[in-house]
């Protein structure tokens, strides 16, 4: 495995999220009855003529921007022929040799170390519809219906040059390219719902070797698992043939999820000609350099500022830095958390165990979850005044997260208010001696450690709402007076 | 009266003045159609009931005093390329033969809005491809001066529908000649815009940056009427040009001293009937006595627009008509067994045979590897051919040419497709160019109408319709009749 290194680009597309379709009015919304989002123009009629929707071209610039690419000053819409039931003109409108953006790149961070990855170019097309096949599967199908409420959606395709040199590259690198257009706001990057793509170009060479060797395209990706998984395999199955003394063929090959492999699709030779030439109902695109500029101004804090920022400024850890500027949402949640109790370390800290934990145990988003930033800082708030202990405050926690309900009311409905009377405290203390002579003799003997369980029981007692520190405090002075 | 065979400006003084009405007019020329289609054959489809009752709006409009435009209650037709809502629209191919659009193309839009009436849509050269409407996919249509001959094409529907009065006036599209060469082959005036001036939106395209709609009318007049109101600024078509429309009519003055005018010296000679070359020349002495300038000139890439031509569009053709495919309308083919053999089937039966060559050859055009040797070389001579234009229009306010080498020529006559695409030696290059040219008769030959080509600039249809409104004005050979055998 060491001998060889491994070749990987992406090419990624991403569905913008401009309120109307490409070249028509009708609404991007994802879902819908199908056939419900369309019209004369999306559906390609005889007749039909395209306008672009400017909105689209403001939000795929802002994309190359924030990609650090240059903006094409002189730019156009050009045909790709091929037939295909949900492809209703039987071309899609993209942009094959005047992007609107290239030559950018963006930084990942594996394993510590930031790596610089080149971004080729970034171009604007409408997506196609949608086969629903009226069997298990195509080949098991008499037919087949057409949904084209997709057709139309605005996407920009953002071709990676061949830098990454691993599966878990290409990961870091379509993570921070996700957290790059939530943080711009130009896509809702949700690959569950399509509206971001991948497809992987794969291959291997001997380790020193200046030559590519021959790759393989890998589509049907459809998780940030299967990116990985993919990958991982086919570099194997690659490695494979070559160690048997075989040779890569160049094709395309499909992820299958379910048997974790990848399979040929179609070779070389059976590529289409997509017979690329501009499209004559389109004129060209001519971009003010003033435009661009205004753009570029309003870019929001990318993720890889934000991280530094965290870093320097707030004295997180890089990891944790990371992981919060991971996703445009958790950044903001920081924020805005941190803005109303700035103790920068607790508001992490909360973050990244015990929401992310609930996040990722429910498969959720932050943005489903009603926990608000208002909440934590409150929550945050009675901790420091010890009104809640700690541990006490995961409960409260789970409880925000779940019902989004105000911490104090949650203290107050299930009674959680931390216990520090030395008095009500004592009775108790004194109750768990009686009721542990066991542990008690373990402590006197020297089993320093009988304390902690002689603590618990006290918490117990209490339903955890005794003050640990005034319980330790209790426990320690009657046991030596025993 | 014969209603039918009068100009939109006759007939709209009678409209106003209330002595016919929109209805009486529309009946009238129904009943033309009805008397002569069977000869000739102009409309796929006529649309008898909703234009009687257009036409009937129309007329309590005027009773209620709503202000109309010159084209209110006037009947009309449109080529079988125009959507129209709920009315078949066919392209004359049999792959469209069921096509019922759900919108309306723009131009049809504006025409509705100006209270004109629909009659039906017209027979063309099936997807606009052809000079005689023989490639119809349905049947052919003949000519009102002759019914041996082609009406030209590809929108010999309209012009023949024009000539023989089954309509006031109609619309057509040109892509290589397709308005002017039949406004030639059938006495009346044909007009192709510059590209961008009428908007595209709802025509079924064929060549999306050469095609362009506009009128045939039977005079000048009438055809700055329809000017007029087709022209425009669409939002909805991205090549629709967003300039200053003139009122079209304020060009119709009878004075052209001092205008100079060009004649290229590559329209003439071989290849050119002298018979139709000499009536041309009658013309051009005609402008001379009418105290305009004429000086012969030159544009020497001429040769090369027809080669350019046949292989810009084709390529736009063979992407244009891909969406023809049997998934969503039109034509599918029943005995498919996978979906590659129904696209396959669908469009082996559905289209015919110019149309499957033009395909082929647009295909082969933009296939790898022969991509930068056949269409990006086409595109390099199409900006010399503009150039060329363009030096011509620094001295010339227009240019004089004949609008076909020949008159209407017989069916069956033309089957080797060179012969044919020959037809539009003298149009090809305008569209090529993307400027006006107005396609005016001027006297006949053996009894058929030769058609006289004006060329301008950009959006100078003006001064095309100034020099063309000179001549008709000075000439009688600009107005003239067929008379049709057997009717009355």
């Amino acid at each position: 495995m060491g001998q060889y290194e491994v070749v990987i680009g992406l090419e990624v597309h991403v569905e913008l999220k401009t309120k109307t379709k490409i070249f028509c009015g009708c609404p991007t919304e994802f879902g819908g009855e199908p056939n419900t989002h369309v019209c004369p123009i999306c559906l390609g009629l005889p007749g039909v003529l395209p306008v672009l929707n400017k909105k689209v071209l403001e939000f795929a610039t802002k994309a190359g921007l924030a990609l650090n690419c240059k903006i094409a000053e002189f730019s156009k819409f050009d045909r790709k022929n091929y037939f295909y039931p949900d492809l209703p003109k039987a071309y899609q409108i993209s942009q094959y040799d005047l992007p609107i953006a290239e030559q950018g790149y963006l930084d990942i961070n594996v394993n510590g170390q930031t790596k610089r990855i080149g971004i080729t170019r970034l171009h604007m097309e409408e997506d196609a519809g949608k086969l629903v096949h009226q069997g298990l599967t195509i080949s098991s199908s008499n037919s087949s219906l057409v949904d084209y409420n997709r057709t139309g959606v605005p996407l920009i395709e953002i071709v990676s040059e061949p830098d990454l040199r691993s599966a878990e590259e290409a990961k870091a690198y379509l993570e921070m390219l996700k957290a790059i257009m939530e943080y711009i706001d130009v896509s809702d990057v949700k690959m569950e719902q399509g509206s971001l793509r991948c497809d992987a170009n794969v291959s291997i060479r001997p380790m020193g070797s200046k030559e590519f060797g021959t790759k393989t395209e890998v589509k049907n990706l459809n998780s940030f698992r299967s990116v990985q998984r993919a990958i991982e395999y086919e570099i194997a199955r690659q490695i494979d043939i070559v160690e048997e003394g075989g040779k890569i063929i160049q094709e395309t090959r499909t992820w299958d999820e379910n048997k974790g492999i990848t399979l040929s699709l179609r070779s070389k030779e059976e590529a289409h000609d997509y017979r690329y030439f501009p499209d004559p109902d389109l004129t060209p695109l001519v971009i003010s350099r003033e435009w661009v500029e205004e753009l570029k101004a309003g870019l929001p804090e990318l993720p890889a500022f934000k991280k530094e920022r965290l870093i320097k400024e707030h004295g997180l850890p890089e990891y944790d830095a990371g992981v919060i500027t991971s996703s445009r949402a958790l950044a903001e949640f920081y924020d805005k958390t941190v803005s109303l109790h700035p103790d920068y370390k607790a508001v992490s800290n909360w973050i990244m165990v015990e929401l992310l934990k609930l996040l990722n145990a429910e498969n959720l988003e932050i943005t489903d979850s009603k926990i608000t930033p208002q909440g934590l800082a409150k929550m945050l708030k009675m901790i420091e005044k010890g009104t809640i202990s700690g541990k006490i405050a995961k409960q409260v926690f789970e409880e925000m997260f779940n019902t989004g309900k105000d911490p104090e009311v949650i203290v107050k409905e299930k009674g959680l208010v931390q216990i520090s009377d030395e008095g009500q405290i004592s009775t108790i203390v004194d109750q768990v001696i009686a009721n542990n002579p066991k542990s008690v003799q373990d402590f006197k003997a020297g089993k320093e450690k009988a304390i902690g369980f002689l603590v618990g029981q006290v918490m117990k007692e209490t339903r955890g709402q005794a003050n640990p520190g005034v319980v330790n405090k209790l426990l320690k002075e009657k046991l030596t007076k025993l | 009266m014969e209603l039918f065979s009068l100009t939109i400006h006759e007939l709209q003084g009678l409209l106003v003045k209330k002595e016919i009405s929109a209805e009486e007019l529309t009946k009238q020329v129904l009943e033309r159609i009805e008397q002569v289609e069977d000869k000739i054959k102009a409309f796929v489809t006529i649309t008898k009931e909703e234009a009687l009752k257009a036409a009937r709006e129309i007329d309590q409009k005027r009773i209620n005093g709503v202000s109309l435009g010159p084209l209110a209650g006037i009947p009309m037709a449109l080529k079988d390329n125009m959507c129209t809502e709920g009315i078949k629209t066919t392209c004359s191919s049999k792959i469209l033969y069921n096509f019922i659009p759900p919108y309306n193309a723009s131009v049809y839009e504006k025409l509705l809005g100006a209270g004109s009436v629909l009659l039906g849509k017209t027979n063309m050269d099936e997807f606009a491809m052809g000079s005689s409407t023989e490639n119809s996919g349905f049947f052919a249509t003949r000519n009102p001066w002759d019914l041996n001959c082609v009406p030209g094409g590809s929108s010999g529907g309209s012009a023949a529908a024009v000539a023989a009065g089954e309509a006031i006036f109609a619309l057509g599209s040109d892509t290589g000649g397709s308005i002017r060469q039949p406004a030639a082959y059938c006495g009346v005036i044909g007009l192709k815009p510059t590209y961008g001036a009428v908007s595209r939106y709802g025509l079924i395209a064929y060549a999306s940056s050469l095609d362009q709609i506009g009128p045939f009318t039977k005079d000048v007049t009438d055809c700055a009427l329809v000017m007029n109101t087709i022209t425009g600024h669409d939002p909805f078509d991205s090549t629709s040009a967003n300039a200053d429309y003139p009122d079209y009519t304020s060009f119709l003055v009878n004075d052209i001293k001092g205008m100079r005018v060009g004649i290229p010296q590559e329209y003439f000679g071989e290849g050119i009937d002298p018979e139709v070359e000499n009536k041309i020349k009658e013309a051009i002495k005609k402008l001379e006595e009418l105290g305009a300038i004429v000086e012969e000139c030159s544009l020497p890439h001429t040769q090369y627009a027809m080669p350019t031509y046949y292989l810009i569009a084709p390529a736009e053709c063979s992407s244009n008509l891909a969406r023809y495919d049997g998934v969503r309308y039109g034509l599918r083919a029943e005995d498919a067994d996978d979906v590659l053999s129904m696209f396959s089937r669908t469009r082996n039966q559905g289209f015919g045979v110019e149309v499957k060559r033009r395909i082929m050859l647009g295909t082969y055009a933009l296939s790898s590897g022969y991509y930068d040797a056949y269409y990006l070389k086409a595109l390099k001579v199409r900006n010399l051919i503009k150039q060329d234009f363009d030096q011509a229009f620094e001295k010339f306010h227009c240019l004089l040419t004949p609008t076909t080498p020949s008159v209407a020529f017989e069916f069956g006559s033309k089957s080797d497709p060179l012969a044919m695409y020959k037809q539009d030696v003298c149009t090809i290059p305008v569209n090529l160019a993307g400027i006006p040219a107005l396609s005016l008769p001027y006297g006949l030959v053996n009894n058929k109408p030769v058609g006289l080509q004006l060329i301008g600039k950009a959006f100078a249809e003006g001064t095309l319709l100034r020099i063309g409104y000179a001549l008709e004005q000075n000439s009688q050979e600009t107005r003239i009749t067929p008379i049709l055998e057997g009717v009355k």
